[in-house]
């Protein structure tokens, strides 16, 4: 049986006597997305932030391909193939969109300690940079300011950013939060684009696009999983209707 | 031994001056989140609206309040003036600012008063020294003075934790907005907060005047050891403020009393002097370092 | 659309803010010897050294704190290393005893300037490594700290002067100049504040420069991207260490004296001055910071015994209606820092 692209087993994450993330197992294959669900507080961020590096498990193991890499820093994480998105966009607001995703190109295209050579007219870096913006669906924005884009830009870019870093897994945390029902729709294509391509765990509340574009969906409540499925097997899950579908209809 | 006791309350009654000042800063930083440099500047009005009504007047009693109000009053016109319109700035704004409130306030004191210390009488009843041990005489001033500080230690702790306003204080530090909701002017309570901060960084100046000189620069010296103190004992943390002021107060009472006498025995005397002196002035920047490296936030953090 | 490469100059710096500056201070500066000379007022000289020395130590101070979003409190420390260097290195050539039994003397400027860089440099990685494990207001307060510490541990060294300092007799010797000559000196300073100053320009548009433009804008977009954030910052905060010692390394031989005050907390707070008085994270702001805060000091005191009385409300006008520093009234757009 081929290794899954991410496999963990057993996390536990304490916070003093809270239990943030409880003997959670779960798995990613090759070019899947697996959407994680679950209420407000049930420690979908926390988990994504430990899959990342930034915060240490308590307990449990994390593999990337089969190589643990629960105890590693989150630049060694990256080079290995992990990039994310963050729910509230992390960047860099004097920069321009494809000053953004040029660095990030730079990043990984190894170390920065170079200290002569002008970084910004590089076309090693600005020339795959247009063609992440592109990807992402913002290739006439190029030369805008990041504070100048709507919100919907930006959630794209900080797609694009993620993209330029060529993981072999994506953690993609809310990207459709905030938005609306057209950039909700561009974003959903856009996610169904990298399907096959790229590994995605993809934390959402929208239950439209989770439906729409999850392979697999995994139910976490209290920091553990309940149900693991397709999209049919959860909404016919009584476990989750209880414990959260049913919440709207209380 | 009775050098010991000595030094050791001395240590305290030194934590409890430094305590004062530390409390106003780490309150101003925890809620307002402003850095303050001039906090040393009130600490300096409050001394000399003290020693010059004493020495006009001749009245230990009269002088305690005018260096009050005289401090508080210097401290919300700073507030009203210049801090209101900071808050929302970051700290290398509100570094500037107060940097050039530091050079103003002293200078201006300079014209007034000119550089020549003042010196401050006690009052008879307060200049002598009472057994405090077998054999250990110790100024009942000093004494005095370790009792204000936990006397304002514990009204803080009363007002921060049993209070409406100090409700409102520990709310207004998280959330501004909710504040707000509440129907409550949040500026009169960053105004009210400043005042407090100041009055108490005048209390700690006039106090202290009768034990050191009065004098331009008085403000600044003590007032890097209040920021050791806020850091140490974890910014906006009252509490933290507390001990941090007590362990400053100590460590540095001591390693002055007591390092060169110790170098002394494996150097020329001299030396030792100026080494002692030196190395117990950067034990206490040691100390600071030693803590943010083993607890980079200090050792109590607000608001959980 | 003000990023675009039309707008950039050979060096790959937005000249744009400062353009006209760019082209007439060269000619300004490298005839303001002849000038003072030809009115006969020879402090015009010594002023104009001050504040090129200065220059550097401010510009070096704005890369960690303008571009890397590093608040140093402390950057006295490394002016007065750069400068001790100096000034240790000099004592022990007039007296002919190696330091530490194995570093020989010397006063010669080509050895003791790559020595002040040397020194401050390691100081800057000691205090950086430790300091950089905290951030915020604590980052501000631990390299006030450390900085105190150098202090004070400099009073305590009788050998080197202690509280009164020590004098350098003569300043450091460079071949085939004098450097005694004020307009040599000048000269001197011009130059290696222009060499430095050049470099720093290329150091903020190379990749470590926008790596270290990143981190100041998000530190966890970055760490996300796989930067090891620590090691970055840590290198901007050694090279501006270098540079602040540099300055230092120059200011002891300017004034012939190197003393503990160097590294007082007043003189961190004056860098710092100067930098957010030019403009925080642009190449321009320091230089005219630290022109504007000796220039304004200068013409104060000359005017009033008690100039400190009209600079400090001064400042505060400055923090209050100019918030991105002198150098907005020279160009609309100028300051990094809030984009």
């Amino acid at each position: 049986m081929a290794e899954p692209l991410l496999a963990v087993e057993g996390l536990v994450k304490r916070f003093g006597g809270l239990v943030a993330t409880d003997h959670l197992s779960l798995d990613v294959r090759e070019g899947e997305l697996h959407a994680l669900i679950g209420p407000n507080g049930a420690g979908k961020t926390t988990f994504i932030a430990q899959l990342m590096g930034e915060l240490r498990p308590s307990e449990g193991a994390i593999r990337l391909s089969g190589v643990e890499i629960g105890r590693l820093g989150t630049a060694a994480r990256v080079r290995m193939g992990l990039g994310r998105t963050f729910q509230i966009v992390q960047l860099l607001p004097d920069e321009t969109a494809l000053d953004n995703v040029a660095l990030a190109v730079q990043v990984r295209h190894g170390h920065s300690f170079r200290f002569w050579r002008a970084a910004r007219r590089d076309a090693s870096l600005r020339d795959p940079a247009r063609d992440y913006l592109a990807m992402a669906g913002l290739a006439a924005r190029a030369d805008v300011p990041v504070s100048a884009l709507s919100h919907g830009e930006q959630k794209q870019l900080e797609l694009a950013v993620a993209l330029a870093g060529e993981p072999r897994l994506l953690l993609l945390d809310e990207p459709m939060a905030g938005l609306g029902p057209s950039e909700s729709r561009q974003m959903q294509d856009l996610l169904a684009g990298l399907k096959g391509r790229i590994g995605m765990l993809l934390v959402e509340h929208d239950m439209e696009t989770v439906f729409a574009l999850a392979d697999r969906i995994s139910v976490l409540v209290h920091g553990r999983v309940i149900a693991s499925g397709d999209a049919a097997a959860i909404q016919a899950s009584p476990e989750v209707r209880v414990a959260y579908l049913g919440e709207g209809d209380v | 031994m009775s050098l010991v006791v000595e030094q050791l309350l001395n240590g305290v009654q030194f934590g409890a001056m430094l305590f004062l000042l530390a409390a106003g800063l780490t309150l101003i930083f925890g809620i307002m989140g402003i850095i303050n440099l001039a906090h040393g500047s009130l600490f300096m009005v409050g001394a000399y609206a003290a020693a010059l009504t004493a020495s006009k007047t001749g009245s230990f009693a009269l002088a305690v309040p005018a260096g009050l109000g005289a401090a508080a009053c210097a401290g919300v016109a700073v507030e009203l003036l210049v801090m209101r319109r900071l808050y929302a700035r970051d700290h290398l704004d509100q570094v500037l600012a107060t940097f050039g409130l530091i050079l103003f306030f002293n200078e201006m004191t300079v014209i007034l008063f000119g550089r020549q210390p003042l010196f401050v009488q006690l009052p008879a009843a307060l200049n002598v020294s009472v057994p405090v041990a077998p054999g250990v005489l110790y100024p009942v001033y000093r004494l005095l003075l370790i009792g204000l500080g936990l006397a304002v230690a514990g009204g803080l702790y009363l007002l921060i934790n049993r209070t409406r306003l100090g409700m409102l204080v520990r709310a207004g530090a998280t959330n501004r907005e909710m504040v707000r909701a509440l129907g409550v002017d949040i500026r009169l309570i960053y105004t009210a907060v400043f005042g407090l901060g100041a009055l108490l960084a005048g209390l700690a100046g006039l106090l202290s005047g009768p034990l050191t000189s009065v004098q331009v620069g008085m403000g600044e010296r003590i007032l890097i050891l209040a920021f050791v103190v806020v850091v140490i004992g974890g910014v906006g943390s009252v509490r933290g403020a507390f001990f941090g002021a007590m362990i400053v107060g100590m460590v540095d009472t001591l390693l002055r009393a007591f390092l060169p006498g110790l170098l002394r025995n494996v150097m020329a005397g001299s030396e030792a002097d100026a080494l002692g002196a030196g190395l117990s002035s950067m034990g206490v920047y040691f100390l600071m370092a030693a803590v943010l490296l083993a607890r980079p936030k200090g050792l109590f953090v607000a608001h959980g | 659309m003000d990023r675009s490469a039309l707008q950039r100059g050979a060096l790959g710096v937005d000249l744009r803010p400062g353009r006209a500056l760019w082209l007439v201070a060269p000619v300004v500066l490298a005839a303001l010897p002849f000038v003072a000379d030809a009115l006969g007022d020879a402090s015009i000289t010594t002023l104009a050294t001050r504040i090129v020395i200065l220059c550097i130590a401010a510009a070096s101070l704005n890369l960690a704190l303008g571009y890397g979003g590093m608040v140093s409190f402390g950057h006295a420390a490394f002016l007065g290393v750069g400068g001790y260097t100096v000034g240790m290195l000099y004592s022990h050539f007039v007296a002919g005893a190696p330091f530490l039994g194995f570093v020989p003397g010397t006063d010669q400027m080509l050895l003791t300037l790559p020595a002040a860089m040397i020194a401050s440099g390691l100081a800057a990685a000691a205090i950086g490594a430790l300091s950089l494990r905290t951030g915020g207001v604590q980052f501000i307060m631990i390299t006030l700290a450390f900085a105190q510490m150098l202090f004070f541990l400099f009073v305590s060294l009788k050998a080197y002067g202690g509280d009164d300092g020590m004098i350098v007799r003569r300043r450091n010797a460079l071949p085939f100049l004098d450097t005694r000559n004020d307009t040599t000196f000048y000269f001197v300073c011009l130059v290696l504040a222009a060499a430095w100053l050049g470099l720093l320009s290329r150091i903020v548009g190379s990749r470590f420069g926008l790596v270290l433009g990143g981190i100041r804008q998000s530190e966890r977009r970055m760490a996300a991207l796989g930067v090891p954030i620590y090691r970055y910052k840590l290198a901007a905060f050694v090279i501006s260490g270098m540079g602040t010692g540099l300055a230092g390394a120059l200011l002891g031989n300017f004034s012939r004296f190197v003393s503990p005050d160097m590294m007082h907390w007043t003189q961190s707070g004056e860098l710092m001055i100067m930098v957010i008085l030019g403009g925080v994270g642009t190449l321009m702001g320091p230089v005219l910071g630290a022109a504007a805060l000796i220039g304004l000091e200068t013409v104060l005191a000359g005017w009033t015994e008690h100039w400190q009385v009209v600079m400090g409300p001064l400042l505060v006008l400055i923090v209050l209606y100019l918030p991105r520093g002198l150098g907005s009234l020279v160009s609309r757009k100028a300051g990094g820092r809030h984009g």
